[in-house]
């Protein structure tokens, strides 16, 4: 028993959030991302944790972590980067921006850097279109991408 | 041609911040609705026609009216943000250049329908925008305008911001009120007759940023100034945007009613590298693709679109030049619905994933005929079968995309 808790900031989020809905199983989703706020990921610990705090059980939980992507099952690297792939970012060049990642880090799509650092992840319509090509680096957008923006992100990434 | 009703801000610096908001006209209309009868709101809403500008375009003051008689029970006002239609960008740009503009539409909304409690799902990935909102509804609080009494008022108010968490299905209003309750995300089974949406058993509205950004301005000016823009059947004005293979990408808003061509030459400024235009998806991935030799008549309406096979869905275009091999955005497209159908209902859970292996199948030139056929036959299959309109929308891709270049797809197969 690993025994995860909400940190006392994130209790009082969540104590917060009980008071905005007419029920507490809205709360899954918002403990979710609790739990991914203050882990970087989310365990099944964490699932069980919450399963008890919204009285669910904690297949509920686990049926809603595993159907939306966002949720990460296992911890990613440091900086984690979605790339969108759809049409209108393929259409400006999202494959050129993909290969220079790829050749730049050494990883594939779903991989993670030996050293913890980076992770890869090519996502679905990120919602960018008119800025195409797009990525988000961890949840923070960067858009109008090109080869040589690309470079000078990731570098200039502690 | 371009006209500033919901845009008129965005241009202005710092129009995100309560102040400048309210110094340029934000929240005037809190000064007169609760004088008026709510019913009164409903009606006009009613009479200026405006449409559901999420993608469906159904009549929003029908929608609201489907809200009253429900007069001792717990009401809500659930906005849908969930904008991920492939092609669509509108509503982050209210979001981001007027956030007020929308929690002052969801206050005469639920003034006007009786609700007292609103939450905005917006989509994860939206996660700048989910702090700006939060950041506008706090300033919003700060001066009265939300919580008890707002203006002196008996009318109270708490609009709270929830956030998705990668679910393209969200966006379906059904779905999102199961995401909402805390669930996997798998639309409902729709009613026989017209009825309100349920958040826990309450009734509730599902609507869309952008057309509930779009009320202040028929509560502030009359339904017959709305209606003095756009068509008889789409009146108004909506948030038009492009992406892919156009000089000037962007949301541009325009009276529905103008000329497709003129709106991608004149205002798109034509295509990237003088290229010549080969397809348009007019509203969003889901719309059937048009090529560029149909597009001469068509104005930017709901009627027009239809007439042309198509539909006017989001009104975010997908632009594509002459290099464009149509197959591979097929496939590109399969692959996002292949990933995002919600595995509900057997068509659509098995029969996405089979189209997109076959198309795969098809571009690496393995393929016969026969599994174009089976490619139609698969999408005759998912139409008209399933819970809700995810698959036959996939079915409209795949056939319109096959039946306006057949040529680009018989060309890869034996």
């Amino acid at each position: 028993m690993s025994g995860f808790c909400f940190n006392e900031e994130n209790s009082k989020k969540f104590e917060k959030l009980k008071k905005r809905y007419p029920d507490i199983k809205s709360l899954t989703l918002p403990g979710l991302w609790l739990i991914q706020e203050q882990e970087g990921w989310i365990s099944l610990e964490a699932m069980k944790y919450l399963a008890k705090k919204l009285d669910l059980s904690e297949a509920d939980i686990y049926s809603v972590a595993t159907f939306y992507t966002m949720f990460k099952l296992e911890p990613k690297g440091k900086y984690h980067i979605c790339l969108c792939k759809t049409a209108s970012c393929k259409l400006r060049g999202s494959q050129k921006i993909l290969q220079k990642i790829e050749k730049k880090l050494g990883i594939k799509p779903g991989e993670t850097t030996p050293d913890g650092k980076f992770s890869l992840e090519e996502v679905e319509c990120l919602g960018a279109c008119g800025n195409a090509p797009a990525m988000s680096l961890n949840d923070i957008y960067h858009e109008n991408l090109t080869v040589d923006k690309i470079e000078n992100i990731l570098d200039g990434l502690e | 041609m371009l006209v500033k009703i919901e845009s008129k801000n965005f241009d202005i610096k710092n129009s995100h911040k309560i102040d400048t908001a309210i110094a340029n006209g934000r929240y005037k209309t809190l000064d007169k609705i609760f004088d008026l009868k709510p019913e009164s709101i409903v009606d006009e809403v009613d009479k200026s026609g405006l449409r559901g500008k999420g993608g469906g375009g159904a009549p929003a003051g029908k929608k609201w009216k489907l809200m009253q008689g429900f007069e001792e029970r717990q009401k809500y006002l659930i906005i849908n943000a969930d904008e991920s239609e492939p092609g669509t960008f509108k509503d982050r740009q209210i979001m981001q250049y007027d956030p007020h503009l929308l929690i002052e539409g969801m206050i005469d909304t639920c003034y006007a329908i009786g609700a007292t409690k609103a939450y905005i799902y917006i989509r994860g990935e939206y996660f700048f925008w989910y702090n700006r909102l939060n950041e506008a509804i706090d300033e919003a609080y700060e001066k009265g305008f939300l919580g008890n009494n707002i203006k002196k008022s008996n009318f109270c108010l708490d609009i709270t911001v929830h956030r998705g968490a990668g679910a393209y299905i969200c966006g379906e209003k059904s779905a999102l009120l199961e995401s909402l309750e805390g669930k996997r995300g798998h639309p409902r089974l729709k009613p026989h007759k017209k009825e309100p949406e349920w958040f826990f058993g309450e009734p509730a509205l599902v609507n869309n940023v952008e057309t509930i950004s779009s009320v202040p301005f028929i509560v502030d000016k009359g339904y017959e100034a709305y209606r003095s823009y756009g068509t008889q059947k789409s009146p108004g004005t909506m948030l038009f945007g492009m992406s892919g293979h156009i000089n000037n990408p962007g949301i541009y808003e325009v009276p529905y009613g103008v000329s497709m061509k003129e709106y991608i030459q004149k205002i798109g400024g034509g295509i990237l590298n003088g290229k010549k235009l080969k397809a348009v998806i007019p509203g969003g991935s889901s719309c059937p693709i048009l090529r560029g030799d149909e597009i001469d008549d068509i104005t930017l309406d709901y009627e027009s679109l239809k007439e042309h096979g198509s539909s006017l869905g989001t009104g975010g275009m997908i632009i594509m030049d002459e290099n464009v091999f149509i197959p591979e955005i097929t496939k590109n497209l399969l692959e996002f619905y292949h990933h995002e159908s919600c595995g509900q209902c057997t068509p659509c859970r098995e029969g996405v994933g089979w189209s997109d292996r076959l198309l795969y199948k098809i571009l690496s030139g393995n393929a016969t005929k026969k599994d174009i056929d089976t490619i139609l036959d698969i999408a005759d299959l998912m139409n008209g079968k399933t819970i809700c309109v995810f698959a036959p929308a996939v079915s409209a891709v795949l056939v319109s995309h096959i039946k306006k270049f057949p040529d680009e797809f018989y060309s890869l197969v034996k």
